[in-house]
């Protein structure tokens, strides 16, 4: 039995192009399992959200050309995270949406100022899970990624104006929640 | 630069987004206005708060594994596409049945209880139930709604209790195959959680104390008792979940109608 040389060489360039993909998307696992956990709030959900995520991310692969993978496989990651709320949990996305048009905080209220001291990872993971999806995303996506508003713009698919609104709302809900939170006793 | 300017540009400010011209108006401004001092100051402790601590969740160990896998077996079922041929289904089937073999194997060599099984039945149909959009075949808060729902579809009438005045609202009931035969399942639920409750008559009599479980991140219980088999799984915390579990032995205990049998002696 001989396998032709077309054959094998489509095999050869398979097995590159995996390769490839090994080398470049997997690297952002970490990325990607953090921003589908906060965006379903379930770690065995994010892990089946990640995995159709990859499944995706390669069925697209042979549409990336270079450039940086780690804000096109969000961009992917955040997608499939969507389209699971939408089928599990579609309350959520209805409540993020009418939050966002309905804006509670006036611009000119005084700051809060936070005991920094009383604050610890477990009341601003609280803090973030409270947040509206659409709000927790942008913050997950600047605050823990690090990544550009032209990246969170492109991931998110809203103007860069957009997202520096919703960081500035996300990050005064924030406020108002650590405040209320962690200074309960003086009220 | 004005303050109002300035509200408008603080987060791009903080974020290093500004142009090299607007983010030096905006350090000026900073030095002589208070009100806006005080605006910065109170977003940059927060982001500071945010940056000192350990936010991010990091992926479990077996999932590059896993993801590796499941991508290196669709490229070899999809990529690229002329190379699919007749030829790979042929060595696909063969190994999915040394696949088939080997789990049998396991199962047989690891010493896996039926109870293990059935444990692993449960999870994966309240799993599925969460998936495939099919969490319930009949909607209603009503036990009076989804009780005579099964009558006619199972052997048994499964005790049905609405919760909601416990916190935990009876979504809805549904037909289940689990243990080799038919089975009601109810769903109630706490904030986002789902929990799936499976019943079905006990082939002994002897009523059991429950029993916690953890597999995968979800929490199952399951107890005997008036001569039914329970389990209810979800992921909701271990606390809420053992008062739902506490709630649902009491209520159960209680005839709720002429059709739930008792056992016949102990």
């Amino acid at each position: 039995m001989r396998i032709s040389s077309s054959v094998q060489e489509q095999r050869r360039q398979a097995h590159s192009t995996l390769e490839r993909f090994e080398h470049t998307v997997l690297l952002h696992l970490d990325a990607a399992y953090n921003l589908a956990r906060w965006l379903t709030r379930n770690d065995h959900d994010a892990e089946d959200v990640v995995q159709e995520a990859y499944l995706r991310a390669w069925k697209f692969f042979s549409g990336f050309h270079g450039g940086d993978s780690r804000p096109w496989l969000l961009t992917i990651v955040r997608r499939t995270c969507y389209t699971w709320l939408q089928q599990n949990r579609a309350h959520e996305l209805v409540t993020a949406f009418d939050e966002e048009h309905h804006s509670l905080e006036s611009a000119d209220s005084n700051p809060e100022t936070l005991l920094l001291q009383r604050l610890n990872a477990e009341v601003l993971r609280q803090a973030l899970d409270a947040l509206p999806v659409e709000f927790r995303e942008v913050v997950v996506l600047r605050e823990m990624e690090g990544l550009s508003y032209k990246d969170i713009a492109a991931i998110t698919d809203v103007p860069q104006g957009t997202v520096m609104s919703r960081l500035a709302r996300a990050r005064k809900r924030l406020q108002q929640w650590l405040a209320a939170h962690t200074q309960g006793d003086r009220h | 630069m004005n303050c109002q300017e300035a509200q408008d540009l603080l987060h791009a400010y903080l974020d290093g987004e500004l142009d090299v011209i607007k983010d030096v108006a905006m350090t000026q401004h900073l030095q002589v206005c208070q009100a806006c001092a005080q605006a910065y100051n109170a977003q940059h402790q927060l982001r500071s708060a945010l940056h000192t601590h350990t936010l991010t969740f990091a992926p479990p160990a077996h999932l590059q594994q896993r993801i590796r896998s499941a991508v290196r077996q669709a490229s070899a079922a999809g990529l690229p596409p002329r190379a699919w041929s007749w030829r790979w289904l042929g060595v696909g089937v063969a190994a999915a049945a040394v696949g088939l073999i080997l789990w049998r194997l396991v199962l047989v060599g690891s010493g896996l209880t039926t109870e293990d099984l059935l444990t692993q039945e449960i999870l994966s149909g309240h799993v599925r139930s969460l998936m495939a959009q099919h969490l319930t075949d009949v909607t209603s808060s009503d036990q009076h709604t989804v009780k005579p729902w099964f009558d006619g579809k199972l052997a048994f009438s499964p005790p049905v209790k609405d919760l909601a005045g416990s916190g935990f609202p009876l979504v809805g009931g549904r037909l289940d195959y689990l243990d080799r035969q038919p089975v009601a399942a109810l769903v109630y639920q706490r904030r986002q959680h789902v929990i799936n409750v499976f019943s079905w008559p006990s082939a002994h009599d002897t009523a059991a104390r429950a029993q916690r479980l953890t597999r995968q991140g979800y929490t199952l219980m399951h107890w005997v008792s008036g001569g039914m088999v329970y389990w209810a799984v979800s992921n909701l915390n271990p606390h809420e979940f053992q008062e739902f579990v506490h709630l649902m032995q009491s209520q159960a205990a209680m005839p709720s109608s002429p059709s739930e049998h008792r056992p016949a002696g102990q």
